[in-house]
């Protein structure tokens, strides 16, 4: 691939060019429908040829574009990516087509409706590539504004409350994420990722911004702290982790399916990025000091959510609190690594391999996670809207194929081995466990909870008796079966050969484990 | 590696044939009956003939562990590598597990002949059959695990095969987590094993986790307790065995798992899977027998010891349940928890080839009992409550002669199979160091089974038929075939259900000569030595044996006392221990009642933290939000308050339009939204004042 071409700001801009001809669309539904789908298309298709450029064994970031934006606040317009970026854009675009098939029955004001799915893919794209944190925060914001109208246009009876919930909620992490962010701008006159990740390695980032800000009644130390929490906490509601996480059920569950797909396969994606983009090389130091806490924050979060899901008798609120629950791992992995921090030599095998889990989960969830959505949005047009763990029963009778379908989807989000969520699962817990001993051996318990509410749903819902009114129900037809299938067969095909997606990954993960120095 | 023999290296088509067949049938359409059955059927039966060839290759270098190591991902600067492997172990299993299954699969075309999800069925079970034969031949811990989870989730399907019954959809979810609490520790001491010896690999030329040198820094580590780590990581892999294999406390899933279709129980329930538990403990014996120092052999370590009483205290247990049971499979479902505890109980007290051999003998004569008892509810139409039965042996000749095979091996009658078995494991715990209690568990446990298994038989064989026809159960087989040509009295089953029965009696018989005393055959060949003919060892054994034997004939004895001597005539008359002793006969049949305990505790437990974690949801973390958010209004007034009173003029104004913002939000006082948008504004607020105050200081 010619380097020197703008790949990322073009594929950026597809979905943009995509969103304005559906549009175009006016009143035809399906042409909005299939117009959005060819560019979701291209837009994946764009990304596997990214994929396929991609040097794997090396950590650095590629496909850079770097240009002078405002020069007085020294910020650029620099975009690049390296193996995580590259995933997550291989993810989004693979969510942003899942979400699409998902919303297919949505039949009021469709073109905008696909318009906004395309837009928000490409502040996903935006968000993902950029390095500088004023280009960067922008396409995050962004990213609100179409999430939130797809919330509030098209979700549930409470979707007014839910989608301002859900932007607030967002708003205030990213306002301390401001903050933080402006001081140490103040501190360095540095915006740009990597520039701060160097100064935090060296070990002059805190002190420099420290000096400059002339800061009274503070230590360095509390002083690093502070400006950690403010970056963490825009992270942490995002992904998110408890107790910074009640808007997420009340937004899953009144979005429409096909939003949900989205929200969680794709977006809650950002949070973890953050973490990982930001969080573990620009505040290493005090992710490390505060990593028992964190670490605890997580377990609790990922037995705690567990239970909550298993309390839950609405589908969409069991998979909302699951979602919790599975990035809840990423999370526990990330400050296992954190806290082991990068000068100890033996720890580096089991840093490797929590990240490479990390990675691979956050793929892993979304696939599956949408998947789930996408089969629960085919239960509600099926059933009126209905999508309570006891409105139904022995569909599997009359739907096998659906059954069975979604019961492949359902294993996966288990974490079956064979399908594509135990290798991550395995990987978190193989490099978090000898670093945090306690934390994950409590947080294993949420593989037993995980499996106890899936296994619910499978049982109130496809077995049992039949129930007289489902009697007609209709199993998956052929145009459903094809539109699932590709997803499906990616289940498998990551559980088995996990290598397509870490091989790709494996000098990201090289340099992200020798980037902690602290 | 070059020097791999073919059948090493192609050893993965043995689980990938059964594999890809179960693939297949679950493509194809739901009425092409006969090429699942076909294609199941035939992937088994090359499978069989594949592992005959690697047996045969085990047998020519009993002593060697081959192995063929492949690379499956990267993490990082690391590579993850899978294996499959080829030792005396492996290849007894894969024989067995094959033959039983090929005799399992024939017998089910005819079992479930009327069903409607037969395709469905034999697709579950191919992929069970890949599964564990995964697990027998995998070089890797880890791929282990995988399969074995595999394994668990076709139990799943097929306990819940029916699912349009409640109680089957509700055993097969049992089955699934209480396996998964066990396989929580198998999780954790992987993730252990793999951090502290960096592979998974159990041999790798020298650099395997069975091998010696991670053997030695396994027992030199000392972790919590003062344990080696090799102790901890066993007792971790064993709460996985537990689990599978059914042992206290982890028991209660097994008799529910008798939901599934009866070729089911015997395949997956008796002979394979539930012993894969032991099989995995016979695996990693390197890890669990090892000492810091050198020891005498069979010098039990703190791991074994534990598996020794797990699986001494789990064979009485299950033998007195079994005891008080009416089901005709439940009997059969505690015998099957009781044998584990034997094997588990042989593994501890006499290393791999005891258990092994109790293993591989059991899985033919339990198969055996299973397809018996299969036969037999076939032949009621679906009746299983022995009370009902009587008298069968009449109609029933064939399955009755089978049958009874069977229950001589399980009771250890001499010179059948089970007697042999059996025999080397009480005379492994009589010699035991530690204790002599085990021995005597498993004796007064031997004296149990035969009692139980004459007490099925008079039930089921002797006596009057008391099957009434207005009784006929209404279960699964008898919707298929409801009209006028119903068959009111019991029949015989077809050929294709007689024929395996005949087989697998034929091993209950007389596999047990492959390690008798004597001549330890097997013994010596899974130990990677030759067998010499030894009448010494025999007489040495004598005594032993002759003090088992005299239990067996006491247990059948007492058995025949209480339920031949008088006739059973009216199968709603009480049972006769139950007539004497009323309580105790209570507290057996219901399993001496930890399931409603573990109902009343754990399940309580679970689900009062469940709404728990709902309610802080929903209260306490909303609650504080709420609060958050009011408090942040409070100081956004009070700061619109002080600043409307001029301090700043460029700050008023701003502060203007946070606090008519504020009141706009006070006028939707319905949600929460004025909550959030205030907050907004006292965000906005510190923003401000924070990047004053900073320019200020710098200036």
């Amino acid at each position: 691939m010619n380097t020197s071409f703008p790949w990322l700001s073009f594929f950026t801009a597809i979905p943009v060019i995509g969103a304005i001809i559906t549009l175009l669309a006016g009143r035809r539904r399906n042409s909005a429908r299939w117009i959005a789908v060819v560019f979701g298309a291209i837009s994946l298709v764009g990304v596997l040829c990214l994929w396929h450029g991609f040097d794997a064994s090396s950590g650095a970031l590629q496909f850079e574009e770097r240009h002078v934006w405002v020069p007085v606040l020294n910020i650029e317009y620099r975009l690049a990516i390296d193996g995580l970026g590259l995933l997550m854009l291989l993810l989004s675009a693979i969510v942003t087509l899942l979400g699409m098939g998902a919303s297919w029955k949505i039949s009021d004001r469709v073109p905008l409706y696909y318009a906004l799915v395309l837009l928000l893919e490409a502040c996903l794209f935006g968000a993902f590539t950029a390095l500088n944190f004023v280009h960067w925060f922008t396409f995050w914001e962004l990213s609100l504004v179409p999430a939130f109208f797809l919330i509030k246009l098209w979700g549930g009876t409470r979707r007014s409350t839910a989608a301002t919930q859900f932007l607030v909620y967002t708003m205030v992490g990213s306002v301390a994420m401001l903050l933080t962010f402006l001081a140490l701008y103040l501190g360095t006159g540095q915006f740009d990722f990597t520039a701060l990740a160097q100064l935090a390695q060296s070990g002059s980032l805190m002190p420099q911004t420290f000096a400059a800000l002339h800061i009274q009644h503070f230590t360095l130390h509390g002083f690093g702290m502070l400006l950690f929490a403010g970056a963490f906490l825009g992270f942490a509601v995002k992904v998110p982790i408890m107790p910074f996480h009640t808007w997420l059920p009340e937004a899953y569950s009144e979005a429409p399916s096909g939003t949900t797909a989205l929200l969680t396969g794709a977006m809650s994606k950002m949070g973890l990025y953050g973490f990982l983009r930001v969080l573990l090389p620009i505040f290493g130091v005090q992710m490390q000091s505060a990593h028992t806490l964190l670490l605890w924050m997580a377990a609790i979060t990922i037995v705690s959510s567990g239970f909550a899901a298993l309390a839950q008798k609405d589908l969409k609120r069991i998979f909302a609190y699951s979602s919790i629950n599975h990035l809840a791992y990423c999370l526990l992995a990330i400050f296992a690594v954190a806290g082991a921090g990068g000068l100890n030599p033996a720890n580096v095998a089991q840093q490797q391999a929590a990240l490479s889990g990390v990675l691979f989960q956050m793929f892993n969830h979304g696939l599956t996670a949408a998947t789930i959505f996408w089969f629960i949005a085919l239960i509600e047009s099926r059933s009126d809207g209905l999508r309570g763990l006891r409105d139904f029963g022995g569909l599997r009778k009359v739907a096998p194929v659906f059954a069975g379908l979604m019961g492949i989807a359902l294993f996966s989000s288990l974490g079956l081995p064979g399908l594509n969520g135990f290798v991550g699962e395995f990987l978190i817990f193989r490099g978090s466990f000898p670093l945090a001993i306690a934390a994950t051996s409590v947080a294993v318990l949420g593989l037993l909870l995980t499996a106890m509410f899936i296994l619910n749903v499978i049982q109130h819902v496809f077995a049992g008796p039949l129930a007289p009114q489902w009697s007609s129900f209709p199993d998956l037809s052929r145009n459903e079966r094809m539109a699932l299938a590709p997803a499906i067969a990616l289940m498998f095909l990551l559980g088995l050969v996990p290598q397509l997606i870490l091989g790709p990954l494996h000098g990201t993960i090289i340099a992200m484990v020798q980037q902690l120095k602290f | 590696m070059t020097n791999t023999p073919w059948i090493v290296r192609y050893l993965w088509l043995i689980p990938a044939l059964p594999l890809l067949a179960g693939g297949l049938i679950a493509l194809a359409k739901q009425r092409h009956r006969s090429f699942a059955a076909a294609a199941a059927i035939g992937s088994m039966v090359v499978a069989f003939l594949l592992s005959i060839a690697a047996f045969l290759e085990a047998l020519g270098h009993p002593d060697v562990k081959q192995f063929f190591n492949v690379p499956w991902f990267q993490v990082g600067s690391d590579v993850l590598k899978l294996g499959w492997m080829l030792d005396p172990l492996t290849a007894v299993m894969l024989v067995m597990v094959t033959l039983v299954g090929t005799l399992i699969f024939i017998y089910s075309t005819g079992y479930m002949h009327e069903d409607e999800n037969f395709a469905r069925f034999f697709c579950f079970l191919a992929l069970f059959a890949g599964a564990m034969l995964g697990v027998v031949l995998s070089n890797s811990l880890l791929l282990l695990f995988m399969c074995w989870e595999i394994m668990g989730l076709t139990s799943y399907l097929l306990i819940g095969f029916w699912f349009f019954k409640p109680s089957a959809a509700a055993a097969a979810k049992k089955a699934f987590l209480v396996t998964r609490i066990g396989d929580l520790g198998f999780f954790l001491g992987m993730s252990w094993l793999y951090a502290h010896t960096g592979t998974l690999l159990f041999y790798d030329g020298g650099a395997g986790c069975l091998e010696h040198s991670a053997i030695a820094s396994l027992v030199a580590h000392t972790t919590a307790f003062g344990w080696p780590l090799a102790t901890m990581i066993t007792l971790l892999l064993f709460c996985g065995a537990v689990g599978k294999s059914g042992q206290l406390p982890l028991h209660v899933w097994l008799p529910d798992a008798m939901e599934g279709p009866t070729p089911v129980s015997a395949l997956i329930h008796a002979a394979t899977m539930v012993a894969a538990g032991v099989f995995l403990m016979a695996r990693i014996y390197p890890i669990a027998s090892a000492h810091a120092l050198p020891m005498p052999e069979l010098t039990p370590t703190l791991a074994l010891e534990v598996v020794t009483w797990a699986g001494a205290l789990t064979a009485v247990f299950g033998s007195l349940c079994a005891v008080a049971q009416f089901d005709v499979k439940r009997i059969l479902a505690y015998s099957t928890v009781a044998q584990l505890g034997y094997m588990m109980m042989g593994i501890g007290v006499g290393g791999v080839s005891v258990g092994m051999f109790h293993l591989i003998t059991h899985a033919f004569f339990k198969a055996l009992l299973f397809l018996g008892a299969g036969s037999v509810i076939h032949g009621c139409d679906g009746e299983q409550d022995i009370r009902k039965m009587g008298g069968l042996r009449g109609y029933m000749k064939i399955t009755f002669y089978a049958y009874a095979a069977g229950t001589l091996a399980l009771c250890g009658f001499p010179l059948f199979s089970g007697f042999w078995s059996k025999d080397e494991i009480l005379g492994a715990a009589f010699v035991w160091s530690i204790s002599r209690i085990p021995f005597y568990l498993g004796a007064f446990g031997a004296l149990l089974t035969a009692f139980y298994m004459t007490r099925q038989i008079a039930y089921v064989f002797a006596g009057p038929l008391r099957l009434s026809q207005s009784e006929m159960a209404v279960a699964i087989h008898a919707t298929h075939h409801d009209g006028a040509d119903h068959k009111r009295h019991p029949h015989e089953s077809p050929l294709v259900m007689i024929v395996p029965l005949i087989l697998l009696a034929f091993f209950a018989v007389f596999l047990g000569f492959a390690g008798t005393a004597a001549w330890p055959w097997f013994q010596s060949f899974l130990d990677g030595g030759s067998a010499t003919l030894s009448f010494a060892a025999f007489t040495h054994a004598l005594p032993l044996m002759l003090v088992s034997i005299a239990l067996v004939f006491l247990g059948i004895g007492i058995g025949w006392a209480i339920y031949h001597r008088r006739r059973i005539t009216v199968a709603a008359e009480a049972d006769r221990l139950q007539q004497a002793q009323p309580q105790l006969f209570a507290l057996l049949q219901n399993a001496f009642y930890i399931e409603p305990f573990y109902r009343a505790t754990l399940v309580k437990l679970s689900d009062f933290l469940a709404v728990l974690a709902d309610l802080f949801d929903r209260f306490l973390w909303g609650g504080l939000v709420k609060v958050v958010s009011m408090i942040t209004v409070g100081i956004a007034h009070l700061d619109s308050f002080i600043d409307s009173n001029g301090i700043n003029a460029g700050f008023d104004e701003g502060c203007e339009v946070v606090s008519s913002g504020g009141k706009l939000g006070s006028m939707l006082e319905a949600g929460r939204v004025q909550g959030y948008l205030r907050a907004i504004g006292a965000a906005l607020i510190v923003l401000g004042a924070f990047l004053l105050w900073t320019i200020g200081r710098r200036a």
